[in-house]
């Protein structure tokens, strides 16, 4: 009876802490009413509402979604909000009839089990993934009105694999072998091919994400994971690898992912994902209650490493301020970035740049297209300014 | 760092040694053959088989057509025809005929993956075929032409030498950026 008593109070005390008057009106702190029992997995509050947004395509299995950026706190995706991009579907794998076969140019082709592959040692570590189209919109300045949609297509999770080279390394690659052909084994069996110095440097293939199995959404029960790559490469459902003397010039890395320049030749294998930020309190869609003091956050990564620095301006780009970075900081990871900033109602226009160790400035948008043009489609990386206008509202100043 | 570790599992494990770990076990040709086909732009990988423009006109009205439009102009899918000389300019339009810098990639992406609603049910003959009949929609072979695993892979594609490759960091400071990443 004292137990329960103090537990009580306990949850009068949590109503209080968390939102007073509304709290005490939820069902299972009303006076004699338990809350609902324990659960096998856990679920989210009903009142939280972020999810990812889906861009309609003519068919339901291909396209993308996209992170609520906004909503984000910290520097890790939860797996349920991961961005995605899906090219025929998401196929329904048993990891028990799953299997990764390694052939080509390997002295001893190599068929393993998931559980085989998880008896090897093991490396786990936060990378960001980021599709090679993310923000691919801005190149022609038809962007979407908030940051979920125009720069959504990025995420930060924890992954656990067993490394590339290891396992190439069990198979024996031979001489003159200079690539790897990965393959998923969705209905399309999504196909690109890797440089044999990338696959021994630092890929993972990865079987686990935030502390559990990866989604099946996001490759169930294998994938590759590359670090600072563009998400394409990043196969998913791998089934198998081809170690091969050539690139083998796939559709998704010749019709797709190569960029267009202004004199008509294309660029191919732009692999890397090169530093970017954006500022994600206040961005478009949302609204300043009223003048007075507020935090600036946004996120920063750079495929090629640590990042050094993030500045923000508020006069649309005349005055840079340095802004606070969340340690630690992490390789090709989310850095949060902050400031505090003083609104006095006039009409602002905000942006971030951030500078990655290896001394990289992320560019402005007309800086990119000076060199690019607007038909490059893929890897745009440019600082997105978002307008607060007198009345609070906050605006995509490309749109 | 791991890295490093690995560098010296690899050192140690010279190719004609035996595994370090030893897991897993040897693929079958059935495995290696089960994952599918995996053609290079010489041709490596191309099964036998044949198709002709004719043969392919009828594949790609059976299965085809109703994403892709008559003649591959575009519905649903993709625009497959057309384009050439468009790239640099305002509008480039990217087809097969304008951008695909390899006729083995359409043999490789219509076996792998189309029909989109039912992929990787076409036979090779009546790969070669769709895309025989897709090449010669773009005047890139002639009607009398017929695509095999010889013949395929010597088609010179309109943009073969449009592809460069990746200059960055070309913005953004560029004297920095080179350090890779880890």
């Amino acid at each position: 009876m004292k137990e329960q008593a103090s537990r009580r109070r306990i949850l009068r005390m949590g109503a209080v802490l968390s939102g007073g008057m509304l709290a005490t009106k939820d069902a299972a702190l009303a006076e004699g009413q338990l809350g609902t029992p324990l659960g096998p997995y856990g679920e989210r509050s009903t009142y939280e509402k972020a999810v990812r947004w889906r861009r309609d395509t003519k068919t339901p299995e291909t396209g993308s979604s996209f992170t609520p950026l906004a909503d984000s706190v910290g520097t890790l995706t939860p797996s349920s909000l991961h961005y995605e991009r899906h090219h025929a579907g998401i196929p329904n794998i048993d990891p028990a009839a799953h299997r990764l076969v390694i052939h080509g140019m390997v002295e001893r082709p190599l068929s393993l089990s998931v559980a085989e592959i998880k008896r090897l040692p093991s490396v786990t570590r936060t990378l960001v993934l980021e599709c090679g189209g993310n923000s691919g919109a801005e190149w022609a300045a038809q962007t979407a009105p908030d940051v979920q949609r125009s720069f959504g297509l990025v995420s930060c999770s924890e992954w656990t694999g067993v490394p590339l080279a290891l396992l190439l390394a069990e198979a024996g690659a031979r001489p003159g072998a200079t690539w790897v052909i990965a393959e998923g084994a969705d209905a399309c069996r999504m196909e690109r091919s890797i440089p044999m110095a990338k696959a021994m440097e630092n890929i993972l293939v990865a079987y686990g994400q935030n502390g559990e199995a990866l989604r099946p959404a996001q490759g169930y029960p294998l994938r590759l994971i590359i670090p600072g790559w563009e998400g394409n490469t990043n196969v998913k459902w791998l089934h198998s690898l081809k170690v091969a003397d050539q690139a083998y010039m796939a559709r998704d890395e010749t019709s797709k992912y190569t960029d267009l320049m202004p004199d008509g030749k294309a660029r191919i294998f732009t692999y890397q994902m090169e530093a970017k930020s954006v500022i994600t309190f206040p961005s478009g869609g949302q609204k300043l209650p009223g003048q007075g003091l507020y935090e600036l956050t946004g996120l920063a990564w750079s495929g090629r490493g640590r990042i050094e620095r993030v500045e923000i301006t508020t006069d649309g780009g005349k005055i840079w301020v340095k802004a606070d970075l969340q340690e630690p900081r992490l390789p090709i990871a989310f850095t949060r970035f902050r400031l505090p900033w003083r609104f006095d109602g006039r009409e602002a226009v905000i942006a971030s740049r951030a500078v990655d160790e290896s001394g990289y400035v992320q560019p402005t948008r007309e800086e990119l297209i000076a060199v690019r043009g607007v038909n490059s489609n893929f890897h745009f990386n440019g600082s997105k300014k978002w307008r607060v206008r007198a009345d609070g509202t906050v605006t995509n100043v490309e749109v | 760092m791991w890295r490093f570790s690995i560098a010296l599992a690899l050192a140690a494990a010279a190719l004609a040694q035996s595994p370090k770990y030893g897991v897993g076990r040897a693929a079958t040709p059935e495995e290696i053959r089960g994952v599918g086909a995996i053609i290079a732009p010489d041709g490596t990988g191309l099964p036998e088989g044949s198709g002709t423009v004719a043969a392919g006109r009828e594949v790609f009205a059976a299965n085809c057509v109703r994403c892709h439009g008559e003649k591959g102009v575009g519905d649903i899918g993709p625009q497959l025809v057309g384009g050439q000389g468009t790239l640099a300019t305002a509008k480039p339009v990217k087809t097969v005929g304008s951008y695909w810098p390899y006729a083995t990639t359409l043999w490789d992406y219509i076996n792998r993956a189309m029909p989109f609603d039912k992929p990787g049910t076409l036979k090779p003959a009546e790969v070669y075929a769709a895309a025989a009949y897709i090449l010669n929609l773009n005047g890139i072979i002639e009607a009398g032409q017929v695509m095999d695993a010889k013949s395929l892979p010597k088609v010179k594609m309109p943009n073969r030498d449009g592809f460069v490759s990746d200059p960055r960091p070309d913005v953004g400071r560029p004297d920095a950026g080179k350090k890779t990443a880890r």
